[in-house]
């Protein structure tokens, strides 16, 4: 566990931060560009020595106000959000970098570095000439080479276009499943965070506002304003059971089975599905002669208004929290109070993609 | 056409090569602190080394004999040490060397240093790299073109170098009658035949110097190096 009680001000701006962080899975740090996520990270590196407080690794204290660790005997990895391979070496010279540094501390081989990102074929290459999505690679390969305690990731894929997003995300996810060292994640796109997160903690103006396991904050409807409520969406854990011949996957959830357009994945997996409030709509009795192929049976647990024509509504679909945007006027006309029966539909196309990922199973395996 | 007396010539080269070399012990270390370091007193010292770039050999030269001078405290406790003065000295000719020299190995140094600015630093750091580790395996590899030019400009500066020698070295043959001294006796004494060779000599070497730099320069560019 990382213990933090840390200030760090500078003109315009103070940082205040009291927090543990749990030392598994990924925790993303979700905020708007100068809310102060890099500056956090940066403290916990102790690249930044301007904080003021304390910063701890489990009993072991990092910096408090006679003491401070410098960052190369902290044991952190840190993927910069530019990369940061040095551009005299080879990519197979980086990541010898980090790996001779870090010999003979448990973690995963070289080699399932170099088979978990796809390096292989770009082991001879200068960092100059790698793509953006490649570049990151490496970085990322690197950063576990020195076997780190946690590895820290600075928005490690801001710089890169959905395409090359798109490539890499499921790069992470193996390293979440597989890999198993625990991250701090820092970005501000949701649907990474969704995609990739356990824990997800919300800064804004240099203060965590929210924090805790992903799937109850991201259903939490009091929050989803400070996300933004065209970002708002519940994250749907399901397993993979079919592939039906027509083109779509059926998925098994706790409330019932769910369709949706190829997800290329073995049958069993276990996936996780970023559900938009914005796309699921509610009916009170069981509709038929739908297009919509997933219907959901689910009960209201809190409705939210707010000064606008929307209203959010949060359902209980078996084990899992469903998030519904709809307008405050069909929430009065359909009568919708905590308590209430109802039926959640998704229409199958309107799941992105990106929206749809993996997630762990089992504790994650060492390598 | 009569070869001269050569003496002068290898006394020069053997002056800078020692020279460029102590530079590069002192002078690394002072680029990399003036890089990085946000004390006030880096303004005071940045100006201390450019000195010898403006002032006039004469005045380095003058001050420097005056501290070299047995009566003063420096040049009194180096002829109690080592038994020598430092006045009209191959020794005395180093210290000059340096001093005079001093902004051609630092000002290149500190510049690749600044250029290659904090980031790389902090990766190495990341990668559990020390400080002084990360200064061997990054920051110099990455600084090799400030290393090369602070080299050469150290080298050819000091191989040029005339009024401080005159000042605190003399004409001594074998001891501190380097190129440019010779040179200037020869054309005194109106044997211009072989201040020629020796200007020659001199032109050819800095010429074929720089364009080596020059021709390396371009080939790291070209080698996809930041």
């Amino acid at each position: 566990m990382l213990t933090l009680d840390v200030t760090h001000s500078y003109p315009g701006f103070q940082l205040r931060v009291q927090q543990a962080l749990p030392s598994s899975g990924i925790t993303a740090l979700f905020g708007r560009s100068g809310s102060g996520k890099s500056t956090l990270l940066r403290v916990i590196a102790g690249l930044d020595a301007g904080a003021k407080g304390r910063v701890a690794w489990q009993n072991e204290v990092w910096q408090d106000s006679n003491h401070f660790t410098p960052p190369h005997k902290r044991g952190l990895g840190f993927v910069f959000q530019d990369t940061r391979l040095f551009p005299h070496l080879t990519v197979a010279q980086n990541l010898a970098y980090a790996d001779t540094r870090a010999k003979g501390l448990p973690g995963p081989s070289l080699d399932a570095i170099i088979a978990a990102l796809d390096l292989d074929p770009l082991m001879s290459r200068r960092p100059t000439t790698l793509s953006g999505g490649e570049a990151s690679r490496a970085a990322i390969g690197r950063a576990l080479l020195t076997r780190p305690r946690m590895l820290l990731m600075d928005e490690p894929l801001a710089a890169l276009d959905e395409a090359r997003k798109a490539e890499i995300l499921p790069y992470l996810e193996r390293l979440r499943d597989q890999i198993g060292t625990p991250m701090l994640y820092v970005s501000h796109n949701m649907a990474e965070v969704a995609r990739l997160a356990t824990h997800l903690m919300l800064i804004d103006a240099g203060r965590i506002t929210h924090h805790g396991p992903i799937e109850a904050l991201l259903s939490d409807p009091s929050i989803a304003h400070t996300l933004g409520v065209r970002e708002a969406g519940s994250i749907l854990c399901a397993t993979l059971t079919a592939q039906d011949d027509d083109g779509l996957s059926q998925l098994t959830t706790s409330a019932g089975p769910l369709w949706l357009p190829q997800v290329t994945a073995p049958i069993g997996s276990r996936i996780r599905v970023r559900l938009l409030a914005q796309d699921v709509i509610l009916s009170r009795s069981a509709p038929t002669g739908l297009s919509a192929l997933n219907i959901l049976p689910a009960t209201v647990t809190d409705v939210r208004t707010g000064d606008g024509p929307g209203a959010l509504v949060q359902l209980r679909a078996g084990d899992d929290l469903i998030l519904a945007r709809i307008t405050r006027r069909s929430a009065t006309a359909l009568g919708l109070a905590v308590g209430t029966r109802c039926f959640a539909i998704l229409k199958s196309v309107s799941v992105a993609r990106g929206n749809i990922g993996t997630t762990p199973s089992n504790p994650p395996a060492t390598l | 056409m009569s070869i001269p007396d050569l003496g002068p010539l290898w006394l020069s080269l053997h002056l800078a090569a020692i020279t460029t070399l102590l530079l590069l012990v002192l002078g690394t270390p002072l680029a990399w602190w003036l890089a990085q370091t946000r004390s006030r007193a880096k303004p005071v010292v940045e100006a201390l080394t450019a000195l010898p770039l403006v002032l006039p050999p004469t005045v380095l030269g003058f001050y420097l004999l005056i501290l070299f001078s047995p009566s003063s405290t420096f040049g009194g406790f180096w002829l109690q040490t080592t038994g020598e003065t430092l006045t009209f000295s191959f020794t005395g000719l180093v210290i000059a060397s340096i001093l005079y020299s001093l902004p051609f190995t630092v000002q290149p140094l500190q510049a690749a240093f600044e250029s290659i600015g904090r980031a790389p630093l902090e990766a190495a750091a990341s990668l559990r790299a020390s400080p002084f580790d990360s200064f061997l395996t990054v920051a110099a590899p990455m600084a090799k073109r400030g290393f090369l030019t602070a080299m050469v400009l150290s080298f050819t500066h000091t191989l040029g170098e005339f009024g401080v020698v005159l000042m605190v070295g003399g004409n001594i043959p074998g001891k501190t009658k380097v190129i440019s001294i010779a040179i200037y006796e020869h054309v005194e004494t109106i044997n211009y035949a072989d201040a020629h060779v020796l200007s020659a000599i001199l032109l050819v070497f800095s010429f074929v110097t720089l364009l080596l730099v020059y021709s390396l320069n371009r080939r790291f560019a070209h080698g996809g190096q930041a």
